[in-house]
C-alpha cells in the first residue's frame, strides 16, 4: 500500500470535512477561472473586431456607445449622420478606406447591417456558400446566424424594426439570402449583410419603391443618412489631426475604439478587480480551513502516526504523508474549480442574450495552469505545519501516553 | 539473538535507569518483570530502536542498533522486530487486513495476502479481514496485534503489558498465542508485565 492509497483513505474517513474543503477550493478557482477565461475572450472579441478599425464616425453621443453600436454590434446607435457629410470624409486624403453603416432592423436578435463592399474588404470575409449581395433585399449571413436561424442560401426572411425587438417585422420586403460567410471567429459570424439601399427601402417604403434602383454605391447613400463609418488611416499620422478635425468642423462625432476599449475594459475592470479579490479571500480561507482541518486531525491521528512509525515507516513517509493530504484536498478542489468555471461559462454563453459577445466554455487560457499551481501551493503552505509536527513526533513519549 | 550491554538511560530531572546486561538467544521467551517506574516499557523502546538511550549497546540479529542510520533502523525494526502494545492501536481509515498489510509495506516488503489470511484465521479472526478496529472486541484486536507483529516474520517479538486491559479468558488468549505463534515463527519473545496472570508462563524472566 503505498501513501497516496493511505492518503486517499485517510482523507475518505472523514468525508464532510474533505467534502467542505474541496468545495471551499473549488469556488475560489471556479470564480477566478471564470474571470481569466471571460476577461481573456472579452479582450480577444474586443481586440478581432476592432483590429483594422483606427476610426469610427457616427452622431454626436457616448463615443463608447458609438464604438458599442458600429463594432461590437451590442448597444445602441448614437444617432444618424448625413450621407452626404459621410461621403465628405471619406473622400479625405487622409483615409484610405471607410465603411459606411446603416443599422435599424434585426432577425431574430441578429443585427442586419447595410454597408458596401468595402466592408467584406476590412473584416476580410470569404464565402461558404452562394455569393455576396449584389443588389436591393440580397442579404449575406454570417456563419453562427445561419447555424442558428437555420437559414440557407435562397431562403426568404423578412427583418424587423430595431436591433433586438422581433415583433415589428417589414412584411412588405422580403431578404432573400445569397450567401453565408464562412466562420471568421469575429462578430460578422452574427451579422446579416447587406446594401445600404436595402436598409432605406426598409424604412422609407412609399419613397423606396417610387425610386430607381441606385447601381452606384455611392450615390445610393447621398442625400439619406446613414449610422456610422468606420475608417482606416493612410498613415499613423493621421492618429491625432484626423478625430480633431471631425469633432471640431463638423457634426459628427470620432471616436477611437483603441481608447473606448481601453476605457470599457477600466471601467468593468473595477468589477473584475472585486471578483478577483473576493475569489482569493476565499482561496486564503479555504487553505485556513484546510490547515485547521489537517491541525486537529494530527492530533486525532497522532497515534495513528506514531504507530506506522514503529511498523517502520520513516521520518520523511510520514511528512509527505500529512503533505499529500494537503495537496490532494487543494488540487482535486482546484481541478474541480476549473471544470465548474468552464461549465459555468458555457451556461453563461448559453443564456446570453447579445450573440455577438457570446461567451464559451470550451476555452482554455494558461492562467489555469497557474490555478492549478495555486492549488498546489495552497496545500503546501495549509500542510507543511501539520506535516512538520509529525516530522518531530516522539513515538515512545507518544506511545507511553496511550496507557 | 539480542544482545544488550552497559545500557544507560536519562531522562530529564531523575536518577539515570542502569540496565543490567542481557542476552536473549534464538527462539527464548522471557518474561521482563518490574514494578511500575522501574523501566520496563523503556528498555523494550530501547530496543526496538524508538528511543535513542544515554549510553550502552542494543545488538539485534548481530546488527548493533544504534549504529544505524535513522531512515535503515526504521526499515530495521519493520523487518526484524515485532511490537504489540498495551493498548491495540490500528490505523483508523484503514481495515485489519490493510492495517497488517501496510506493516509489510512500511517495512519495504511485498505484502503477502496469503499469509495475512492465514495469520488472521490461526488468531481467531477468520471473516474480521475486512473489519475496522471500531468494530472489534479488545480481545480481538490484541489477537490481530499479534498478526500485525508476526507478518514480516520477525527475529524478535515485543510485547508491553499485552494483558493488563483484557479480562481473564482474554488474557490467557493471549498470553497463549503469543508464545505458541512466536514459536512456529520461530521468532524470540520479550512480554514485560506487571500481571501477576502471566507469571510463570515463560521459561525465563529478567526483573528490573
Amino acid at each position: 500500500m503505498n501513501i497516496l492509497k493511505l492518503s486517499t483513505k485517510n482523507l475518505s474517513r472523514n468525508k464532510l470535512t474533505t467534502f467542505l474543503n474541496i468545495i471551499l477550493v473549488a469556488f475560489g478557482v471556479g470564480i477566478l477561472s471564470i474571470l481569466f477565461l471571460a476577461s481573456t475572450q472579452i479582450g480577444n472579441k474586443l481586440e478581432s473586431n476592432s483590429k483594422d478599425i483606427d476610426l469610427v464616425v457616427g452622431a454626436k453621443g457616448s463615443p463608447l456607445q458609438l464604438i458599442l453600436s458600429s463594432i461590437y454590434h451590442i448597444d445602441f446607435p448614437t444617432g444618424n449622420i448625413p450621407a452626404k457629410d459621410a461621403q465628405e470624409l471619406m473622400q479625405n486624403p487622409m483615409v484610405k478606406r471607410a465603411v459606411p453603416l446603416a443599422l435599424g432592423d434585426n432577425y431574430q436578435g441578429y443585427r442586419i447591417v447595410g454597408t458596401d463592399s468595402t466592408f467584406t474588404g476590412l473584416y476580410g470575409l470569404k464565402l461558404n456558400q452562394g455569393k455576396f449581395w449584389s443588389k436591393d433585399l440580397d442579404a449575406t449571413i454570417g456563419s453562427a446566424v445561419a447555424q442558428e436561424s437555420k437559414l440557407k442560401v435562397g431562403d426568404k426572411f423578412f427583418g424587423a424594426h430595431g436591433l433586438s425587438d422581433a415583433s415589428d417585422e417589414h412584411k412588405q420586403h422580403a431578404y432573400l439570402v445569397t450567401g453565408i460567410l464562412a466562420p471568421q471567429g469575429n462578430v460578422t459570424d452574427n451579422l446579416i449583410l447587406t446594401n445600404i439601399g436595402s436598409v432605406y427601402k426598409m424604412h422609407e417604403p412609399n419613397h423606396a419603391e417610387s425610386e430607381a434602383h441606385h447601381a452606384n454605391e455611392e450615390k445610393e447613400i447621398n442625400n439619406r443618412e446613414i449610422t456610422s463609418l468606420l475608417i482606416q488611416y493612410r498613415s499613423p499620422m493621421s492618429v491625432v489631426i484626423f478625430p480633431r478635425m471631425v469633432n471640431q468642423s463638423t457634426n459628427m462625432q470620432a471616436a477611437s475604439p483603441a481608447m473606448e476599449s481601453a476605457r470599457l475594459f477600466s471601467l468593468i475592470g473595477v468589477g473584475i478587480e472585486t471578483l478577483k479579490w473576493f475569489a482569493i479571500l476565499i482561496m486564503a480561507i479555504s487553505a485556513l480551513s484546510v490547515f485547521i482541518s489537517l491541525f486537529n486531525s494530527m492530533k486525532e491521528k497522532k497515534y495513528d502516526l506514531a504507530i506506522m512509525r514503529c511498523l517502520g515507516a520513516s521520518k520523511v513517509k510520514i511528512f509527505l504523508l500529512v503533505m499529500l493530504e494537503g495537496l490532494l484536498i487543494t488540487v482535486t478542489g482546484a481541478i474541480i474549480g476549473l471544470v465548474i468555471g468552464h461549465v459555468a461559462l458555457s451556461l453563461i454563453g448559453h443564456f446570453q442574450e447579445s450573440s455577438q459577445a457570446r461567451l464559451t466554455g470550451i476555452y482554455f487560457v494558461m492562467e489555469e495552469l497557474y490555478l492549478i499551481g495555486a492549488g498546489l501551493a495552497i496545500g503546501v503552505i495549509a500542510a507543511i505545519i501539520p506535516a512538520i509536527q509529525t516530522y518531530r513526533v516522539d513515538i515512545a513519549n507518544t506511545l507511553s501516553k496511550d496507557k | 539473538m539480542i544482545k544488550i550491554q552497559s545500557l544507560v538511560h536519562q531522562y530529564p530531572n531523575v536518577p539515570a535507569l542502569r540496565f543490567p546486561d542481557w542476552e536473549i538467544k534464538d527462539r527464548e521467551q522471557w518474561l521482563l518483570l518490574g514494578s511500575s517506574g522501574s523501566g520496563k516499557s523503556t528498555l523494550l523502546n530501547i530496543i526496538a530502536g524508538l528511543l535513542k538511550p544515554k549510553g550502552g549497546n542494543v545488538i539485534v540479529d548481530g546488527t548493533s542498533v544504534y549504529d544505524l542510520s535513522l531512515k535503515a533502523m526504521d526499515q530495521f525494526r519493520g523487518q526484524k522486530i515485532g511490537i504489540i502494545f498495551q493498548r491495540p492501536h490500528f490505523i483508523k481509515s484503514l481495515n485489519i487486513y490493510d492495517n497488517i498489510a501496510v506493516a509489510s509495506s512500511f517495512a519495504g516488503l511485498p505484502v503477502d495476502g496469503k499469509r495475512i489470511l492465514m495469520l488472521l484465521d490461526n488468531l481467531g479472526l477468520a471473516g474480521k479481514a475486512k473489519s475496522y478496529a471500531e468494530e472489534l472486541s479488545q480481545g480481538q484486536l490484541q489477537r490481530a496485534s499479534i498478526a500485525r507483529a508476526l507478518i514480516n516474520r520477525p527475529s524478535v517479538l515485543i510485547a508491553d503489558e499485552p494483558t493488563s486491559s483484557l479480562d481473564d479468558e482474554n488474557a490467557e488468549n493471549v498470553i497463549s498465542l503469543l508464545t505458541t505463534q512466536a514459536a512456529s515463527s520461530d521468532a524470540s519473545l520479550i512480554v514485560a508485565t506487571h500481571d501477576k496472570r502471566v507469571r510463570n508462563r515463560l521459561s525465563k524472566e529478567y526483573l528490573l
